[in-house]
């Protein structure tokens, strides 16, 4: 069985900014309406993000004043962010989703990679049962229940490990990382044999080096999945001391729960909406900061472009 | 070698095949502290009393009824924003849009949700401004007949810009002398588009949708989830909830594995059909033999 996604170009291909000659002028109702949607769209996309960033940095007065929402505090303050990372029960959890994100990339990668490297070669016994084994994953979903049961029969129940091993490797970013590795020459790899290289030192000195693009695009893919899990967590912990930052958003924001100064560690709280947008700001600045490198490295078709069995 | 594979080969046997196999508690009465090991086999008992109760089918309805939606209204749009961004002539006008609507496709389900609340929801941007302005608030996030063009809605709006990726793809691969020939023989805009543009982009169409045929009964979970308390159970149970809740809240294992079961059989006869469909129409489908 083989995956097939239909080749793309690399690089898109830059259209000049001119109009061909050919091309008939558009028609001046048509580019109007054409840019009324481009704004719209534009503006249904940004705004929820507008919202809850203002919001997060008005002040007591202005969100009263205002009945909720804020687009243009005019004093902007930090108050809320300072509240909710000066200790207590947001910070505890930023620090478990971080902690998780990192150690779980790096497992991730690792196994990833070890397991891209073993079946990208030839010869290796075993290799195509293993490839059907991994490629069937890509069918079919173990289910729910089955799946908390080994957790539990595990003893990982309330434990982190739980939020890390049950998604360790993803079968499509194996493949696209293996179908990296099958396109280095094999030249490289005879050269390496012969001056006495192992299998290992030849990952880390001649594979991985030439593979930066791809670990770095499967590694933020698996860094954005880990800090964005929810479910896992709400599934696996019952310790609410445990949970990551999107469970608490879902019980402090989507669900509106009441958070009180004692959980949070201070005696004098900012209001409420601000802390709760401050939540949103907090859960999604990590990925805003990546997000350059994302678009970068996943619109340039890198993981569409690869896939071949 | 052989032992640059184990930890990763371990993984799939730990954490997918022996699931798997964890899958005939769907023909058990389990019992959670005796294990899959002792527990009783019942037979067919947990399908007969799944297919028996109506909340199951509820839950099948609303699925079939979300997965329609998605296909007629959410399926279309990333190829309808690609040719429309296609067609802008200022390469720095696309970059900027394409930069902006790609971004919903990083965030997690919560915070979507959560940002949807605060521009929709009853004490959301919507209805301030409503009530400043002394009408009737109209809140989107609670109510159970609009809910199934709020998932939608949600849907497109985290998604649509990663859909489109691959079409502009598509798009920036067909060869511009075939538009300027056709324009040149006359054809107009329009022709041009449906001659040219749209057969480009035929492949990739048939593949996403023989993709999104073989994860129809996967709707969302977490969207589902996280918004069923909002709009109740009536409105929102899915296959997936109806896992989660019966299985494991209410603890009804067997129920709750065979309903899995199901609806991952049923999955998987999906996408084999649909690639079935795809090879008789002369497509590649996501598999060839």
């Amino acid at each position: 069985m083989t995956l097939q996604i239909p080749p793309l170009t690399r690089r898109q291909r830059r259209v000049p900014d001119r109009r061909p000659a050919w091309e008939e002028p558009p028609s001046p109702v048509g580019n109007a309406t054409k840019a009324v949607v481009i704004a719209v769209i534009v503006a249904v996309m940004v705004l929820p993000f507008l919202v809850v960033l203002s919001t997060s940095l008005a002040s007591r007065e202005e969100i009263t004043a205002a009945g909720g929402f804020v687009l243009f505090p005019t004093e902007p303050t930090l108050e809320a962010y300072r509240t909710i990372l000066s200790g207590g029960l947001i910070t505890r959890a930023v620090l478990v989703s971080a902690g998780i994100t990192a150690v779980g990339t790096a497992l991730s990668l690792l196994t990833t990679i070890t397991l891209a490297y073993a079946l990208s070669k030839p010869g290796v016994p075993g290799r195509k049962p293993v490839l059907l084994l991994v490629l069937f994953t890509l069918l079919f979903a173990p289910g729910m229940i089955p799946m908390y049961v080994v957790v539990k029969e595990l003893g990982l129940l309330d434990s982190y490990w739980s939020l890390i091993l049950p998604g360790l490797v993803n079968a499509f970013n194996l493949v696209v990382m293996r179908a990296f590795f099958m396109n280095i020459p094999e030249e490289l790899y005879q050269a390496a044999r012969i001056d006495g290289a192992g299998d290992f030192r030849i990952l880390t000195r001649i594979v991985l080096p030439l593979s930066k693009g791809v670990v770095a695009v499967v590694g933020l893919f698996y860094a954005v999945t880990y800090w964005n899990a929810f479910f896992n967590a709400m599934l696996y912990l019952n310790d609410s001391g445990k949970w990551p930052i999107q469970l608490i958003l879902r019980t402090y924001v989507v669900q509106n729960k009441q958070l009180t100064g004692d959980a949070l560690g201070v005696t004098n709280m900012p209001p409420q909406q601000a802390i709760s947008m401050a939540v949103v700001m907090i859960a999604l600045l990590p990925i805003l900061a990546l997000y350059p490198f994302l678009q970068k490295y996943f619109t340039k078709g890198v993981l569409t472009g690869a896939i071949k069995g | 070698m052989l032992a640059l594979m184990v930890p990763g080969l371990a993984f799939f046997l730990v954490f997918f095949y022996v699931p798997m196999l964890g899958n005939v508690i769907a023909f058990q009465d389990y019992q959670p502290f005796i294990g899959f090991q002792d527990s009783p086999f019942v037979g067919f008992a947990n399908l007969q009393e799944l297919f028996a109760d109506p909340a199951f089918w509820e839950a099948v309805r609303n699925t079939l009824v979300f997965a329609l939606l998605q296909l007629l209204l959410f399926f279309p749009a990333p190829l309808a924003l690609a040719l429309l961004v296609n067609s802008l002539i200022s390469g720095r006008t696309r970059r900027f849009v394409q930069s902006i609507v790609y971004l919903p496709h990083f965030i997690s389900w919560v915070l979507v949700v959560a940002l949807f609340q605060q521009v929709l929801g009853g004490a959301g941007l919507l209805n301030n401004f409503l009530r400043e302005h002394g009408m009737q608030p109209w809140d989107l996030m609670t109510n159970p007949d609009t809910f199934p063009l709020l998932i939608t809605g949600q849907a497109i709006w985290k998604d649509v810009g990663w859909g489109m990726i691959i079409y502009l793809a598509a798009l920036a691969s067909v060869d511009q002398s075939l538009y300027e020939s056709a324009a040149v023989d006359g054809a107009g805009r329009w022709r041009r588009m449906w001659h040219i543009t749209l057969p480009a982009v035929r492949s990739v169409t048939i593949l996403l949708l023989v993709l999104r045929l073989g994860d129809i009964l996967s709707v969302g979970f977490e969207q589902f989830l996280l918004q069923r308390d909002a709009v109740g159970a009536r409105a929102a149970e899915v296959l997936d909830t109806y896992v989660f809740y019966h299985g494991v809240v209410y603890g009804d294992w067997g129920i709750g594995a065979a309903a899995g079961l199901v609806k991952g059989v049923v999955g998987a006869l999906m996408i084999w059909g649909a690639n079935k469909v795809a090879h008789a129409f002369g497509e590649q489908g996501v598999y060839s033999k």
